[in-house]
């Protein structure tokens, strides 16, 4: 198999350049649409027998002076969800709203029952944000380390791309982000550069022992070889992500998409992003000029 | 021919067989089984009460699989939900509240993989059902009590030792007196350098202005910091304490942070009375003891504590309550007695002194007040008997002492029996009351549906994904992917024992991340095999390609799996209980996965080709 990729990077680009614009863009606009965790409040989880009328459930919440809430149906119409923002504090609302709804009628079998303070909120909020950055920032300087400082640039630049994409759509699309999609986000990040070292190891390689042609085509035929392995890797971890998106339940519905997504955008990302930094920062064979050790220490290894 | 030294075979067969030996109590199904233990803590479940508890289980004619006789409890188990409920009911109508009765779900490990630290995976609470409350400890409150308890006694004591001040305030954690003189201000000084009542742990600071010396006294940062420390301990203990009394089977009452407490209550539904026994002040209150001929109408009889003593007599008015006391702690007298020292804060002291005043060689009374909730059988609308909750206070008296002058914020309590009972009364005195004010920042409450719910499509999930990529790599690479799948089933096996034995917990996302983990193991195996097959192409020889390939795909393996895992160990710093979980199980599932599909797969490919005369290799 020989495909040119480095013909379609112009192109990549653009489409590229044009989601993570319209990713921030959303990010800032329309923010992300927090899930309990990072927006704080209280949720309850109710299953009834047969399905009820939400709008009824709305109305005697109204009737009993509850502000700003959401009842929907989760997973089943059987299951509806309660959701109550900003109330301070207050941790037996949960309690209180299921022993109305059950000395109104709406007797069913409590699932669950959330409540996270404003202020823990806040807290995983900025946690997460934190946490987010440190892992990028330490995988840059361990890729710098382990690599060269463009193949690290390469290798941030395409988490960055994946993350930012990421977090764009699950804003567009207002889907719940919460601390499990975070997990998934933290996941990519994990499984994008996998995919990012194993491409940046074979151009370097290719650069040390292929003198003869330019750098296009190195990277080129760097991104030929490992393919298949992009593919099969990819397709094996789509398979249980679709299994575990289909049939692992409400609970992990977010964490799977999120995951799905990123394993998609991560796998174009490591063909696209992580090769254009390169050739825009002029990788070199000078770069390359560190000898092959790392080969010789382990060749006993397996 | 291939090298593959022998004693690898042996490292990977040990490693293996150790991870199916902690991985099979997982295999044993817990058993239904209630939990009985005596309301009164200081009471440890004996032979009579397993006695009683079986001669009223033989009355609902069920039958107790097993009884047991394990730290301080009595575990009884059934083969069926249904009789561990009849049996509860049947226990808690007979014994009420002589006896908290719990039910659990008991391993049944075989005691000799026990005895060696096997046991079954714990699962989260997403999964087993139960509530997750964080509660915060207001310390700042705390602080703020003892800064003015602080204020407070020096200001008596500059009174007493005739030390002029002008003014005495209170700003933060800072206690600042102005006084007229430099001699006020050098014979302050002396006292707080002298006095034992300081505590250790404070800063000085001198301020001279236009003849006025200001002195400001301030808690070192070291000092703040085991302040803070002890109203959160203090805290601690008294959940604990309350937790116990819910007859949850396995609760978890632990710090988290400087200021925060998780408590994990595995199988509790209802949360409002959990809530409320949590939440709840245990109290104290003073009082002086009843002259005998006082009116009926202004004293009241109350039993001690400790039934041996019997009954007395105390005065209505209650001088000060418990949370005037800020700190407790057992000394020696001058005879080498032990004692209980007691420090209570300005406004306690003052109300001490004036009750003390002219009082001297009465007794004076501790009482211990708690909340408690009483079980009764009542008949229902239905005519069933059914066992019904109230709740009363229940007040006793903890110590009783005589007043041998009078009293202000610092006096001691003598005669109190043993160095132990001291301590138990100090304890019952600081912990009585909570250190510090707490309030519920989170709480997580699961169903036991939906926990039964979540284990059996997180399982089903994990059965589905495993078997698509088995029959992928099967399909696709043949006798090497067959290497690949005996690899990724090790796999799964290893991750189970290693969680068993670390004792780890498993959750939702956890199982999610077993998921993942199986997606992303193959990897490395992919890795290999197309490596082997580019050598291949390149000209080298079977078994030639098969060593360079392992080989040359290790370097780029390895550097794939520390990124991934850099950020697996993020995710569990930043990450709560379930994500901890996906992290947990992520960490574990890269380390197991790139011993079994380098280590494991190599030793495969080895025993089907090692050594034989290969002509032709399909990868």
């Amino acid at each position: 198999m020989n495909i040119n990729f480095m013909r379609f990077r112009k192109i990549a680009i653009t489409i590229s350049l044009i989601l993570f614009v319209g990713s921030i863009g959303s990010i800032f606009m329309k923010g992300l649409s927090l899930g309990l965790d990072f927006s704080g409040g209280t949720l309850v989880e109710i299953q009834y027998e047969d399905s009820v009328d939400l709008s009824e459930i709305r109305a005697v919440l109204s009737e009993n002076g509850y502000e700003d809430f959401q009842v929907v149906n989760f997973g089943s119409s059987l299951d509806v969800l309660i959701k109550i923002a900003d109330q301070p504090g207050n941790s037996s609302l949960g309690d209180q709203i299921f022993a109305l709804l059950s000395s109104n009628n709406f007797e069913g079998e409590l699932k669950r029952i959330e409540f996270v303070g404003p202020q823990i909120g806040s807290e995983l909020r900025d946690q997460g944000g934190l946490g987010m950055l440190v892992a990028l920032g330490m995988i840059l300087l361990y890729v710098a380390f382990r690599f060269q400082y463009k193949f690290a640039l390469g290798a941030v630049a395409a988490l960055g791309h994946d993350v930012v994409i990421i977090l764009g759509l699950f804003s567009i699309f207002a889907w719940d982000f919460d601390l499990s999609v975070l997990a998934a986000l933290l996941a990519v990040i994990g499984y994008s550069l996998n995919d990012s070292i194993v491409v940046s190891d074979r151009i370097r390689e290719n650069f040390r022992s292929e003198r003869a042609l330019g750098s296009e085509d190195l990277i080129n035929l760097s991104l030929n070889q490992t393919l298949s392995r992009t593919v099969i890797t990819s397709l094996t971890t789509l398979l249980v992500l679709f299994a575990l998106f289909f049939f692992g339940g409400d609970a992990v519905r977010g964490f799977s998409l999120g995951l799905i997504i990123g394993v998609l955008i991560g796998t174009y990302s490591s063909l696209y992003i992580v090769t254009t930094i390169l050739i825009s920062l002029n990788l070199s064979q000078e770069d390359m000029a560190v000898p092959d050790v790392e080969g010789a220490e382990f060749d006993d290894m397996p | 021919m291939n090298k593959f030294p022998t004693w690898r075979y042996f490292v990977i067969i040990a490693v293996l067989m150790l991870g199916i030996l902690y991985a099979l109590p997982n295999l044993y199904p817990a058993q239904p089984a209630i939990q009985v233990a005596y309301t009164d803590s200081s009471k440890s479940a004996d032979q009579s009460l397993l006695n009683t508890i079986r001669e009223e289980i033989a009355k609902q004619d069920i039958k107790i699989s097993e009884i047991n006789l394990k730290n301080n409890n009595i575990v009884a188990q059934f083969s069926s939900v249904e009789d561990q409920l009849v049996a509860k009911t049947a226990l808690q109508k007979a014994l009420l509240d002589k006896v908290i009765v719990a039910l659990k779900l008991e391993p049944t490990t075989p005691e000799w993989l026990a005895s060696i630290g096997g046991r079954p995976l714990k699962l989260g609470l997403d999964l087993s059902g139960g509530v997750h409350f964080l509660l915060e400890v207001d310390v700042e409150t705390a602080l703020g009590d003892k800064v003015d308890g602080l204020l407070n006694s020096y200001r008596k004591k500059f009174r007493a030792e005739n030390i002029n001040y002008i003014s005495s305030s209170i700003s933060g954690e800072q206690v600042t007196f102005k006084f007229k003189s430099n001699e006020d201000y050098e014979k302050a000084l002396d006292i707080f350098l002298t006095d034992t009542l300081t505590p250790t742990g404070f800063q000085f600071d001198l301020v001279e202005q236009s003849n006025i010396s200001t002195l400001k006294v301030s808690y070192s940062d070291t000092a703040i910091k085991e302040l803070r420390d002890y109203a959160v301990k203090q805290n601690l203990m008294t959940l604990r304490n309350r937790v116990n009394e819910l007859g949850v089977s396995e609760p978890v009452v632990q710090r988290q942070g400087a200021n925060r407490i998780v408590v994990e209550l595995p199988g509790v539904q209802d949360t409002a009375a959990a809530k409320k026994i949590i939440g709840k002040t245990a109290n104290l209150e003073f009082r002086l003891e009843a002259k005998s001929n006082a009116s009926r109408l202004r004293k009241t009889e109350f039993e001690y504590k400790d039934e041996r003593y019997g009954t007395a007599f105390l005065e209505n008015d209650v001088i000060v309550t418990g949370d005037r006391v800020t700190n407790a702690n057992t000394g020696f007298d001058e005879s080498g007695f032990a004692q209980v020292n007691i420090t209570l804060d300005m406004q306690g002291g003052r109300a001490m002194q004036r009750a003390t005043n002219g009082n001297v060689g009465r007794r004076l009374g501790v009482l211990f007040v708690e909340q408690k909730s009483k079980s009764t059988l009542v008949i229902d609308e239905f005519g069933n008997e059914v066992i019904e909750q109230t709740s009363y206070i229940e007040k006793n008296i903890i110590n009783l002492a005589t007043v041998q002058a009078v009293l202000g914020t610092n006096f001691r309590i003598t005669g109190v029996g043993s160095p132990q009972e001291a301590s138990e009364l100090a304890l019952l005195l600081r912990a009585g009351a909570l250190a510090a004010p707490m309030k519920f920042v989170e709480e997580r409450t699961v169903g036991p549906s939906l926990g039964k719910e979540n284990i059996e499509l997180g399982m089903r999930s994990v059965m589905i994904g495993f078997l698509m990529v088995i029959l992928f790599m099967g399909f696709y690479y043949r006798l090497f992917g067959l290497a690949a799948n005996v690899a990724l089933a090790s796999n799964l096996v290893l991750i189970t024992g290693i969680m068993s034995l670390l004792g780890a917990t498993l959750t939702l996302p956890g199982i999610a991340g077993i998921v993942l983990t199986v997606g992303m193991a193959v990897d490395a195996n992919v890795l290999i095999f197309s490596r082997i097959r580019e050598e291949l192409k390149g000209g080298k020889n079977p078994h030639q390609a098969i060593q360079d390939g392992f080989s040359r795909a290790f370097i780029t393996i390895f550097d794939a799996n520390v990124t991934t895992l850099i950020a697996a160990l993020i995710l569990y710093a930043i990450g709560t209980g379930p994500i901890k979980g996906f992290a947990v199980t992520l960490s574990i599932g890269i380390i197991t996965s790139m011993f079994t599909a380098i280590m494991g797969t190599r030793a495969i490919v080895q025993l089907i080709y090692g050594s034989r005369n290969i002509k032709e290799l399909r990868v």
